[in-house]
C-alpha cells in the first residue's frame, strides 16, 4: 500500500468547462505506474464516494506514455453558484494525496 | 513539411502580457499570421452574464498596440478570438473601440472584421424546438425559460468565419466567443494544412507557453504542414520537449485524446512527439475526423446578491476550538436575522468559510493535532436584493465582530480588517448552458461587420 502523493511526483486539478474537474495523477516512474495505475482506488467507483458524484459520471484515462492517470468527474455545485470554494478547481487535488493505493 | 503554414501563439491570453521582442522574432523567422484567443469560460460566469472584461482596459491596450503594429510592418493576419473574455456583443465592440484608438494613435489604417456570435434566446427557442440542440453532459434537455434566463448567450465558432473574413481582406478579425483551437489553426486551414497537424497545433498552443518547459518565458510558434507539425518557444531562452508538449492535452480537458470541434474531432491517439533538435517537437499522427457541424452554447445569468464580512482571530482558545466556534456562531447568526428581519429577510444564506482551517473544502478537518495560528473568517450573505444581503450582514455585524466561545465575562473583539465592515459584492453569475446547436452553414449563426481604417483614411486624404 502506497498513498498517492508518495508514488506521484505530480497531482494537480483544473476546472474543465463550468461542469467538470479534471485531476491528472502523474507517477514517478514507471514501476509505480505499472503497479498502482490500475489501483481499485482510482476506480470510477471510488473515486465518486470521494467527489460527491456517482460513478457513471466519472471519466478515467490511463495514459501511459505520460506514466499518468487522468479523471474527470462533474462537480458538485457549477462554477461560481453561491457556496462556490474553489471557482477553478485548482485546489481539488488535495483530497487525493492521501488517497491509499 | 511543405507547404508550411507558420503561425505565432504570443501569449496565451490577449491582456497578460505580450513581449514584443519575441514577436518580432516569430515574424522574421516566417510567421504567415498572429493568432490568440483573448478569454475563456475559466474564471467563471461574471464575464459572460456581465459583458465585461476580465482584464483592465490597460492591459488590452498595451497587448493591441504591440500586436497591430508588429502586424502592420511584417503585413500578416492578426486574429483574435472570445474578445473581451466572454466574446458577447457588447465585448467585442469594447475591444474593437480600443483596436480603433490605438490605430489612430499610432496611424494605421488595418481592415478590421468584427464576428459576433452573441444569440437571441428566441431565436434558439426555436431551434430548440426543432431538435437542434442537444445536451452535453452533465446537462439534461433545454429548457426554454432557462434560455430566456440568460443575459447572455453566445455560441463557440468555428475556423471558417475567421478564413472569410480574411479572404475578404481583412488584416485583423476580432471574434467573439470561437473556441480558442478554431483561431490558431484558421489560417493553416485557410492555406490547405492537413487538418489533423493544424487543429493539434492549435491545441497545443492555444495557451502560449505553457507547453513549453518554461511556462514563464512567452509564447509560441507553430509550423503546420500537410502530415506534421512542430512547435517551438519564441524565446531563444526557452524549450518544447515531447513531455511539454504531449502532456499539454491533458490540461483543462476532459479528455485527453478526444477533443470535439465544431465541426469534428480532434483525434490524439495515435500521436507521436519527437524532439527536432533542442528546442523543437515535432507532432505526427494527429488525425482530424469531420462530423455534423454543431457549435457549442454558453449561456450565463445573474441571480441572488452577496454582502460579505472578513474577521481575523488569534484568541487561542477559540483556534484550538474553531469548528464548534464556527457552528454555534452560524446558528446565533441565523437566529440573529430569523427574530430581527423575520420573513422579510426572504431566501437567504449565511454562510462562513474559515481561512486557515477548512475554507476550501467546506468539510470537517480529521486528523489534525494543531490549532492553526491564526484563521480568517469570511462571512458570505446571500440574498434576493443588494440591500437585503447588506441589511442582514449589518444586523449581523455585533455578532460576528464580538461572539464569544463560552457565555459569560467580556465580550471579545475579532480584527475586523475594514470599516465599514460589509463589502457588496454584487450578484451571483451562474453558467445556465452545457449544450450544442446543429447549423447547416458555420456561418448560419455568425453576423460579420467591417470597420475599414484604410478607406476611411482614403476618404479623409482624398
Amino acid at each position: 500500500m502506497a498513498k498517492v502523493g508518495d508514488v506521484c511526483r505530480h497531482v494537480r486539478s483544473k476546472n474543465a468547462g463550468p461542469f467538470w474537474v479534471t485531476v491528472d495523477f502523474f507517477f514517478d516512474g514507471p514501476e509505480n505506474f505499472d503497479r498502482y495505475s490500475g489501483s481499485p482506488s482510482l476506480h470510477a467507483d471510488s473515486i465518486a464516494r470521494l467527489c460527491g458524484t456517482q460513478g457513471a459520471h466519472v471519466r478515467s484515462f490511463v495514459v501511459r506514455d505520460l506514466l499518468m492517470v487522468k479523471l474527470t468527474y462533474p462537480r458538485r455545485f457549477p462554477q461560481g453558484g453561491i457556496c462556490e470554494r474553489d471557482m477553478h478547481s485548482g485546489q481539488q487535488y488535495v483530497r487525493f494525496l492521501d488517497l491509499e493505493l | 513539411m511543405d507547404p508550411v503554414t507558420c503561425v505565432i501563439v504570443p501569449v496565451g491570453s490577449l491582456g497578460t502580457g505580450v513581449n514584443e521582442d519575441h514577436l518580432r522574432l516569430g515574424v522574421a523567422a516566417g510567421a504567415h499570421a498572429i493568432a490568440l484567443d483573448a478569454g475563456s469560460t475559466d474564471s467563471g460566469a461574471a464575464y459572460l452574464a456581465t459583458g465585461r472584461s476580465k482584464y483592465g482596459r490597460d492591459a488590452i491596450k498595451r497587448d493591441l498596440s504591440i500586436l497591430m503594429r508588429v502586424r502592420a510592418e511584417a503585413r500578416i493576419p492578426l486574429l483574435i478570438g472570445s474578445c473581451g473574455q466572454s466574446g458577447c456583443d457588447i465585448a467585442v465592440d469594447w475591444t474593437r473601440d480600443i483596436a480603433v484608438e490605438i490605430a489612430r494613435e499610432n496611424g494605421l489604417r488595418p481592415k478590421i472584421a468584427i464576428l459576433y456570435s452573441e444569440q437571441d434566446a428566441a431565436a434558439l427557442i426555436d431551434m430548440s424546438a426543432r431538435g437542434a440542440i442537444t445536451p452535453l453532459a452533465p446537462m439534461g434537455p433545454i429548457e426554454p425559460s432557462v434560455l430566456r434566463s440568460c443575459a447572455h448567450i453566445v455560441a463557440l465558432m468555428g475556423p471558417e468565419p475567421y478564413i472569410a473574413a480574411l479572404k475578404g481582406g481583412a488584416d485583423i478579425v476580432l471574434g467573439g466567443r470561437a473556441t480558442d483551437t478554431a483561431v490558431i489553426a484558421a489560417v493553416a486551414l485557410m492555406r490547405g494544412a492537413g487538418a489533423g497537424p493544424a487543429w493539434h497545433a492549435a491545441k497545443v498552443a492555444e495557451c502560449g507557453g505553457l507547453c513549453t518547459v518554461d511556462p514563464t518565458d512567452g509564447g509560441v510558434l507553430i509550423r503546420i504542414g500537410r502530415d506534421a507539425f512542430e512547435i517551438e518557444p519564441l524565446s531563444p531562452a526557452n524549450r518544447c520537449d515531447p513531455y511539454s508538449v504531449s502532456s499539454h492535452m491533458l490540461y483543462e480537458n476532459g479528455d485527453p485524446f478526444r477533443l470535439v470541434e465544431p465541426g469534428g474531432i480532434l483525434d490524439v491517439t495515435d500521436a507521436r512527439y519527437r524532439a527536432a533538435g533542442d528546442r523543437v517537437v515535432r507532432v505526427t499522427g494527429s488525425a482530424f475526423e469531420p462530423r455534423p457541424y454543431t457549435m457549442k452554447l454558453e449561456g450565463a445569468a445573474s441571480g441572488a446578491f452577496q454582502t460579505i464580512m472578513l474577521i481575523g482571530i488569534q484568541d487561542p482558545k477559540v483556534l484550538a476550538a474553531i469548528d464548534l466556534f464556527t457552528e454555534r456562531l452560524h446558528g446565533a447568526l441565523l437566529d440573529r436575522v430569523q427574530r430581527t428581519i423575520g420573513a422579510g429577510a426572504g431566501d437567504f444564506d449565511i454562510s462562513l468559510r474559515v481561512y486557515g482551517w477548512n475554507a476550501v473544502t467546506g468539510e470537517r478537518v480529521e486528523d489534525t493535532p494543531a490549532a492553526p495560528r491564526e484563521v480568517g473568517i469570511l462571512f458570505v450573505a446571500t440574498a434576493r436584493t443588494q440591500e437585503m444581503a447588506t441589511n442582514i450582514a449589518r444586523t449581523c455585524n455585533p455578532y460576528f465582530f464580538h461572539f464569544p466561545l463560552v457565555r459569560g465575562g467580556e465580550l471579545p473583539s475579532y480584527a475586523f480588517a475594514f470599516s465599514p465592515a460589509e463589502i457588496e459584492r454584487g450578484q451571483v453569475h451562474e453558467f445556465k448552458l452545457n449544450h450544442v446547436v446543429a447549423v447547416s452553414d458555420a456561418s448560419e449563426l455568425v453576423r460579420t461587420a467591417w470597420v475599414d481604417l484604410e478607406a476611411e483614411g482614403a476618404v479623409s486624404h482624398g
